[in-house]
């Protein structure tokens, strides 16, 4: 059983490893390099908010943070255009961090559900900053230098350094799930004043889950701008992330491993194509609206922890006419007599 | 700093406040009775506004004859998504699944408004959206006193219901607490229903003020949804005094900031003095402090 999980992750990451290479088109490489993105901050945004239940809408400040460091420090360091920026995106990552400690600090203090609206007013004071703070370039935004790689191969190092977030954000999910920091990011989940009365330490717990979460995202939003060459604030700072990340976790199932890797996977590709195709934002806005409220009504807790149940059931259901067939046989049925 | 200029915020801010905090009350209303946050608070005041804009460009009616139509039409569209949606939600995770179904349905109905009515920015009008009168030297525009009274109207009715009816009587005491409510007999199921219906209706009246004193599309739903949301948790989520008092409270520093230092930092204002009161009152200045922290 173990063995048949650990070759699906295998055959999984075979397959994301080799796309680039199997599909050359950049129309379709393109889309690969925003699914990685995103897949790496769903994962990322479930360690803190899947796991402790604390839903952060804010998630955008962190991303546009990591997208503004990577533009700022490669235009004021001269920095030559190329693979020498990818140092600045654990740098991304940092500052992000650095955001997200006293945002935490502040926002963690109060109930569950304004954490909700605190995280949202957050996301709208970074907002408003970048367009109207002069060092960010307001709304006309900031370019970042021109890189000159060719046209057919210009996606690859951005897929599989994205690739990498992927990989980075799901083993530090993995640890921590199975730390005893995880345990207490859960027990806060289940019942924050019981784990208090446990001696958890909670607020210096959550605050650290909050921060850890941040690093990622900050680097994805580094990479982000990196890849796209220039950077406005509404779409660093965008609103529609803070949800969309959530929603893929939603998707794939809250606090589940796979869970928002597989939510990223679907929501974030069939959204590209579907922009790429149809180019009706409003058509897109209205099947994405149905999508999750049938998701949500029939599937409240994803489509990862909803498949596990309908298998462990039919396994249950195959193990009772089994055992049933047993029973209806006369040589169990004398043997179950007294 | 001259005193004209601070006396005319503080009439903006008392007098588009007050339907800030209209629009707020509603929302407060739904989520202390139901523990729902209605994301689509915001797109459902911009549909209000665009039926008050259909109804006048279509058949000529006028704004405020318009609401006689267009608050019982929202009401019904409160109840639709409620029944069809909020209250299929269960469990411990019922306020936070309700963060993603009200987004749902406001995604939904952005999508919709666009198509039918394009992007293109609209404006609601009359003809005494852009007339005033002068007190001193300080401009009245008609609009916003009309909006000013129609929102006092609306509230004193709403508290009316509240505090003076049976059927208020069950909104508050499902307000204080469902279970004990539900064990007293009051039916909380039907009570959340119409509460939301109620919430819902009254973005008729806010979405027409709005849309006849700014310029609006679908999209503006997001810039109001942060103001509300600023609002309803600065006065105490589940406080009706709290949200009065923050929405007039808001758009008054808010116009203040803009006076006094730069207009482009008066929305900006808003999250900073959320931030602040948070930082010593983390319950909202009227909220109560709940016996479980979590």
């Amino acid at each position: 059983m173990l063995a048949k999980k650990n070759l699906w992750w295998l055959a999984a990451a075979a397959a994301f490893a080799l796309f680039p290479i199997v599909v050359t088109n950049p129309l379709y490489t393109t889309i690969g390099v925003f699914t990685v993105i995103y897949m790496a901050c769903a994962t990322s945004w479930n360690m803190f908010s899947g796991y402790s239940g604390y839903i952060a809408l804010g998630s955008a400040v962190f991303y546009g943070s990591g997208a503004y460091t990577m533009a700022l420090l490669s235009i004021h360091l001269h920095m030559a255009a190329g693979s020498s920026q990818f140092w600045l995106v654990p740098v991304g990552g940092l500052v992000a961090m650095a955001f997200a400690a006293p945002i935490g600090w502040v926002a963690l203090r109060v109930r569950r559900h304004t954490f909700v609206v605190i995280t949202i007013a957050v996301f709208f004071i970074f907002q408003l900053a970048a367009i109207n703070f002069g060092f960010t370039g307001g709304t006309s935004g900031l370019n970042l230098p021109f890189i000159t790689w060719g046209f057919q191969d210009f996606n690859k190092p951005f897929y599989y350094a994205g690739l990498v977030l992927v990989v980075f954000a799901t083993l530090l999910s993995i640890a921590v799930r199975r730390s005893r920091f995880g345990l207490q990011l859960l027990a806060i989940r289940d019942d924050e004043d019981r784990a208090l009365g446990l001696g958890v330490k909670v607020s210096a717990v959550k605050i650290t889950g909050f921060t850890m979460s941040a690093f990622t995202v900050g680097m994805a939003g580094a990479l982000y701008a990196m890849f796209v060459g220039q950077i406005y604030p509404q779409f660093v700072f965008d609103p529609m992330f803070d949800v969309s990340i959530a929603l893929m976790t939603f998707l794939g199932g809250l606090g589940t491993l796979t869970g928002p890797l597989l939510g990223a996977l679907i929501l974030e590709a069939s959204q590209q194509y579907l922009t790429v195709t149809f180019s009706n934002g409003s058509l897109y806005l209205i099947l994405f609206g149905a999508l999750f409220l049938i998701v949500i009504i029939f599937m409240p807790q994803g489509i990862v922890v909803y498949l596990r149940d309908r298998i462990t059931k039919r396994v249950e259901r195959e193990r009772a006419a089994v055992a049933a067939n047993e029973a209806a046989s006369p040589d169990v049925a004398l043997g179950g007599a007294r | 700093m001259n005193s004209v200029a601070l006396l005319s915020a503080a009439k903006d801010g008392i007098l588009t406040g007050a339907v800030y905090a209209l629009m707020a009350t509603g929302l407060t209303l739904i989520f202390g009775v139901m523990d729902i946050i209605n994301l689509a608070q915001g797109i459902l005041v911009i549909l209000g506004a665009y039926l008050s804009y259909a109804l006048q460009v279509h058949w000529g009616i006028d704004l405020f004859v318009g609401l006689l139509i267009t608050i019982p039409l929202m009401f019904i569209v409160g109840i639709v998504i409620e029944r069809a949606f909020i209250g299929r939600l269960k469990g411990p995770e019922k306020t936070a699944m309700s963060i993603l179904v009200t987004y749902a349905v406001s995604l939904l109905i952005e999508g919709t408004l666009n198509m039918v009515f394009s992007v293109n920015d609209v404006q609601l009008h009359g003809w005494y959206v852009a007339k005033s009168f002068a007190i001193g030297s300080i401009h009245f525009g008609y609009i916003y006193v009309a909006g000013f009274i129609l929102a006092a109207v609306l509230l004193s009715s709403l508290y009316y219901m509240l505090y003076r009816t049976r059927f208020g009587v069950s909104v508050r005491a499902s307000l204080a607490d469902q279970t004990s409510a539900a064990l007293v007999g009051i039916d909380v199921r039907r009570v959340s229903t119409i509460t939301f219906g109620i919430g819902v209706a009254i973005t008729a009246a806010g979405g027409m003020v709005y849309g006849a004193t700014n310029s609006f599309n679908a999209s503006s739903s997001y810039d109001l949804i942060s103001r509300l949301l600023t609002i309803i948790v600065l006065g105490g989520m589940g406080s009706l005094g709290g949200a009065l008092l923050a929405g007039v409270g808001m758009v008054f520093v808010g116009d203040m900031v803009g006076v006094l230092w730069s207009p482009v930092w008066s929305s900006m204002s808003y999250f900073v003095v959320l931030v602040i009161v948070l930082l010593f009152r983390p319950q909202g200045l009227f909220g109560q402090q709940s016996a479980r922290v979590a």
